[in-house]
C-alpha cells in the first residue's frame, strides 16, 4: 500500500513514543509507568509499520505490549506498591544520570545529523506484501541456528525463573 | 540468499557444534534426572553427569578441532582461536563442578538445576568463541549471562545473596542494551551483521563514523561483562553475595568467552579507532582495581577488585599490535583462569556452612592447621602476582612485552607500577597466613576428594604454564594467525 | 517523505530516556521498564537500518531482541520477587544497588 500522509502520522506516533518514555522515568507509581510503557511500545509498532515491517509490528504487539508488559503489571501487583509511593522516587545521583544521559542523548543526535549525508534521502521500499513469508524463509534457512539455540536461552530463562521464584531450595 | 541452493545442514556442521550439543543433551538430562531422584541424595549423582557431561564436551572439543571451517550458513565457525576458548570453559566448568560438590552438601543448597545451569551457561560461553555472526553473539552472551545471574543468586538464605542477583541482573542488562545498541549502528554503517562481512566492509575504505560509535558502544556493554573500570561497580557486591565456586566460575569462564568475542569484533572486523578507548579503559582498570582491593578485608571483595585489575592487564594486550597481542591475550585468559578457579576452590572450602569465613581474620595461622592447602593458595596467590615459575609470570611478560612492542611505554609503565602495587596485597594474604597466630579457632575440615582433584588441576595447570608456557604460547600465536586471515 | 535520520534520531532519544531512568530511578521495576525503554529504542533503530538497507536482517535481529527481552524479563522479575520475599523492598537504595 502507497503511504499515506507520513509526515503527519511520524510526528503524532513520535510524540506519543517521546511523552511515553518521558512518562515512564518521571510517574511515581509503578502502574502509571507501565501504562506509559505500553504506549511508547503501541507508537513503535506504528513506526514499523512506516518502516515496512509488519511482521515486526505484529510480533511488538503480542510479545511485548501483550506478553512482557502484562507480566510486568502483575508483578507490580504481587508486591506493595502502597509502600513504593512513599518512598523518594530519584536517588541521589539524579543529576549526574540526567547529565550523562542527556550527554549521551546529544552525541546521537550530532551523529545521526552528521551522519545524514550518508543515508539515502529515501527509504527503499521493502516488499511489505510478502514480509513475513522472506522472514520465515531466512529464520528457518540462514538464520536456523540462531533460532534454533534461541529455545535453549528460553529453556534457560524457564529455569531460572522457577529456581528464583521458588521459596525455598 | 547465500547458500539458498543447500537447505539442510550437512553433517560435518554438528561437529562444529558439537560441545554444545554434548552439554546441552547432559544438562537435559540432569534437568529431567532431578525430579525423580530423592531430594537429599540426588545431589552427588547430578553433580556426576555434570562432571561427565563437561569432561564429554573436552573429548568433544578434541574431536571438533580434526574439523575447522565454517558452519550453518556463516553462523559459526570453528578455527584453532575457537577450540582454545572451547577447551577453557568447558575445563573450567569440570573443575568448579568439582568444586561445588562438597559446597553444595555444606551449605545444604539442593537443587539440581545448579549443576544443569552451569552445563548451559558453558553452552552459551563455548558458542560465544565460535559465532562469527553478531546474532548468534548475543543470543550466546544471554545465554551465558541468564544462567550466571540465576547461579549468582543460589545462596538462598542468604539476602546478599539475592541482592547480588538482582544488581548483577540490572547492570548486565543495561550492559546488554548498549552492546546491542552498538550492534545496531554497526548494522547501520556496514549493512551486515556478520563479522566477516563487516571486516570486509570496514577494510575496504574510510570507515564512517556511524562505525566508531558503533564499536564503542559494543565495548562499553562487553566492558561491563569483563568488569573492566570505569563499568567495574557490580563487581565487589556480586563477588561478595554470591556462591564461592560460581565466583570462581563467572569471574573466568564468561570473562574469557567475553575477551574472545571483543577479540573476534575488534581484530578479525578491522574495527577502527580502537587504541585509545582501550588504552584508558585498561589503564583505570589497573589502578582502580588494585587500589580498591588495598583497602579489602573481605577475601571475595579482594579477589573481586583484584580481576578488574587482571581485566586491566588483559586489555592492554588488546592495545598491542595484533599479531603479538592477541597470543598474549589468550594467553593470559588462560592462566588467569588457572589461578582464579583455585583460589576460589580454596575460598569456597574455608567459607564452611553459610560462609561465614570468609574475612582475612579466618585465614589467619592457616599455614600451621591445614599446611597443603595454605600451600595451594600460596601457589595461587604468587601466580597472581606474576612470580616466575608460575603461569601468572608469563602472562603478564608476554603482555607487556607485546605492549612494549607496539611502543605503548606508558601503558608498560602504569601497568608495572599496578603490579607492585597488587604484590602487597596478595602477599597480606599469605603473611596472615603463614605469619599470624588465629585468634579464634576457624574449623578446618579435610579436603575431599572432588575439591583436592579440582585444586590439582588447578596449581598443576599454573605450575605447567608458568614453567612450560611454550606449547600453549605456540598454539595461541596459531589461532591469532586464523584469526586474522 | 520523512528522512531516516529522524527515525534515527527518535531511536536515540528513547535510549537516551531509558538510560536516564536507569541512572535516576529507585524503584527496582522502573529500572528495568527503563531498560526496556532502552532496547525498544534499539529496536527502531535496527528497523530504521533494515529499510535503509533494503535488508531483512535488520528486522530479524529485532525478532531476537525481543526473545530476549523476554527472557530476561522472565528472569529478572523471578529475581525481583526473591529480592522482595528477602527484603520487603524495592527501593534499590535499601538494597544497596550501586554502592561503591
Amino acid at each position: 500500500m502507497q503511504p499515506v500522509a507520513t509526515t503527519f502520522f511520524f510526528y503524532l506516533l513520535s510524540g506519543a513514543a517521546i511523552l511515553g518514555g518521558v512518562l515512564v522515568i518521571t510517574r511515581k507509581n509503578p502502574v502509571h509507568s507501565a501504562l506509559a510503557l505500553i504506549m511508547t511500545l503501541l507508537a513503535q509498532a506504528g513506526l514499523y509499520l512506516m518502516l515496512y515491517a509488519p511482521f515486526v509490528a505484529g510480533v511488538q504487539i503480542i510479545l511485548y505490549a501483550g506478553g512482557i508488559m502484562v507480566l510486568f503489571l502483575f508483578v507490580i501487583m504481587l508486591v506493595n506498591i502502597e509502600k513504593v509511593q512513599k518512598q523518594e522516587q530519584f536517588n541521589k545521583q539524579w543529576l549526574v544520570g540526567i547529565v550523562a544521559a542527556a550527554a549521551l542523548g546529544v552525541l546521537f543526535v550530532l551523529v545521526y545529523m552528521k551522519g545524514e549525508s550518508l543515508f539515502p534521502k529515501h527509504v527503499v521500499r521493502l516488499a511489505e506484501e510478502s514480509n513475513t513469508q522472506e522472514i520465515a524463509v531466512l529464520l528457518y534457512g540462514q538464520y536456523m541456528f540462531a533460532f534454533e539455540i534461541a529455545s535453549l536461552l528460553l529453556l534457560v530463562a524457564i529455569i531460572g525463573a522457577v529456581v528464583m521464584a521458588k521459596k525455598r531450595i | 540468499m547465500n547458500g539458498a541452493a543447500q537447505v539442510t545442514p550437512q553433517a560435518v556442521e554438528y561437529i562444529r557444534i558439537l560441545p554444545e550439543i554434548v552439554l546441552t543433551i547432559f544438562g537435559i538430562i540432569i534437568m529431567m534426572l532431578d525430579p525423580l531422584m530423592d531430594e537429599r541424595r540426588s545431589q552427588r549423582t547430578l553433580g556426576a553427569v555434570g562432571l561427565v557431561g563437561a569432561l564429554a564436551a573436552i573429548v568433544a572439543t578434541l574431536y571438533q578441532s580434526q574439523y575447522p571451517g565454517v558452519g550453518f550458513w556463516g553462523m559459526v565457525n570453528v578455527d584453532s582461536f575457537s577450540v582454545f576458548f572451547h577447551f577453557l570453559v568447558t575445563a573450567v566448568t569440570a573443575v568448579v563442578i568439582l568444586t561445588s560438590y562438597e559446597y553444595m552438601e555444606v551449605q545444604q543448597i539442593r537443587a539440581g538445576e545448579y549443576y544443569g545451569l552451569i552445563l548451559f551457561g558453558a553452552v552459551g560461553m563455548c558458542l560465544m568463541s565460535s559465532a562469527v555472526e553478531l546474532v548468534l553473539i548475543f543470543i550466546a552472551l544471554e545465554i551465558s549471562s541468564i544462567s550466571t545471574y540465576i547461579l549468582a543468586g543460589f545462596r538462598r538464605r542468604a539476602a546478599i545473596s539475592s541482592e547480588s542477583s538482582v544488581k548483577y541482573f540490572l547492570l548486565g542488562s543495561f550492559a546488554t542494551a548498549f552492546f546491542l545498541y552498538g550492534v545496531a549502528l554497526m548494522f547501520g554503517a556496514t549493512g551486515s551483521t556478520s563479522i566477516a562481512v563487516i571486516g570486509q566492509v570496514l577494510a575496504s575504505g574510510q570507515p564512517p563514523v556511524l562505525a566508531y560509535v558503533g564499536i564503542a558502544l559494543m565495548f562499553v556493554g562487553l566492558g561491563f561483562k569483563v568488569a573492566a573500570a570505569p563499568f567495574h561497580v557490580w563487581t565487589p557486591d556480586v563477588y561478595e553475595g554470591a556462591p564461592a565456586p560460581i565466583v570462581g566460575f563467572m569471574s573466568t569462564a564468561p570473562k574469557a568467552a567475553v575477551f574472545a568475542v571483543l577479540l573476534r569484533i575488534l581484530f578479525e572486523a578491522h574495527a577502527p579507532g580502537r587504541l585509545w578507548l582501550i588504552w584508558v579503559v585498561a589503564a583505570l582498570s589497573m589502578t582502580l582495581g588494585n587500589i580498591g582491593a588495598l583497602v579489602q578485608d573481605n577475601v571475595k571483595r579482594l579477589l573481586a577488585y583484584s580481576s578488574i585489575a587482571h581485566a586491566g592487564y588483559l586489555l592492554v594486550a588488546f592495545a598491542a599490535l595484533p599479531a603479538n597481542g592477541i597470543p598474549a591475550a589468550m594467553f593470559y585468559t588462560a592462566s588467569y583462569a588457572a589461578m582464579n578457579v583455585g583460589a576460589f576452590a580454596v575460598v569456597s572450602h574455608l567459607a564452611s556452612a553459610g560462609e561465614r569465613y570468609v574475612t582475612m581474620e579466618d585465614y589467619a595461622g592457616l599455614g600451621r592447621r591445614s599446611p597443603l592447602l595454605a600451600a595451594t593458595l600460596t601457589i595461587f596467590l604468587l601466580s597472581l602476582i606474576g612470580i616466575p615459575a608460575t603461569g601468572g609470570f608469563f602472562a603478564k611478560f608476554y603482555v607487556f612485552s607485546a605492549a612494549l612492542q607496539a611502543n605503548l611505554v606508558g601503558l608498560v609503565i602504569i601497568g608495572v607500577l599496578n603490579s607492585a602495587v597488587g604484590a602487597y596485597y596478595y602477599l597480606r594474604v599469605i603473611v596472615v597466613m603463614y605469619m599470624r597466630e588465629a585468634r579464634q579457632e576457624v574449623p578446618v575440615s579435610p579436603v575431599p576428594l572432588g575439591l583436592g582433584v579440582a585444586l590439582a588441576i588447578s596449581a598443576v595447570a599454573t605450575i605447567y604454564l608458568g614453567v612450560l608456557p611454550g606449547r600453549v604460547l605456540e598454539y595461541a600465536t596459531r589461532s591469532a594467525g586464523d584469526l586474522l586471515r | 517523505m520523512v528522512p531516516l535520520s529522524y527515525y534515527l534520531v527518535l531511536s536515540g532519544i528513547l535510549f537516551a530516556c531509558g538510560v536516564t531512568g536507569f541512572l535516576i530511578k529507585r524503584n527496582i521495576i522502573t529500572i528495568f521498564m527503563s531498560i526496556e525503554l532502552m532496547l525498544n529504542g534499539v529496536n527502531l533503530s535496527f528497523v530504521a537500518f533494515a529499510a535503509q538497507w533494503g535488508k531483512l536482517s535488520g528486522q530479524i535481529f529485532v525478532f531476537f531482541v525481543m526473545v530476549v527481552a523476554a527472557a530476561e524479563a522472565a528472569v529478572g522479575l523471578a529475581i525481583i520477587i526473591a529480592v522482595y520475599r528477602t527484603r520487603e523492598t524495592l527501593n534499590v537504595d535499601q538494597v544497596n544497588l550501586l554502592k561503591l
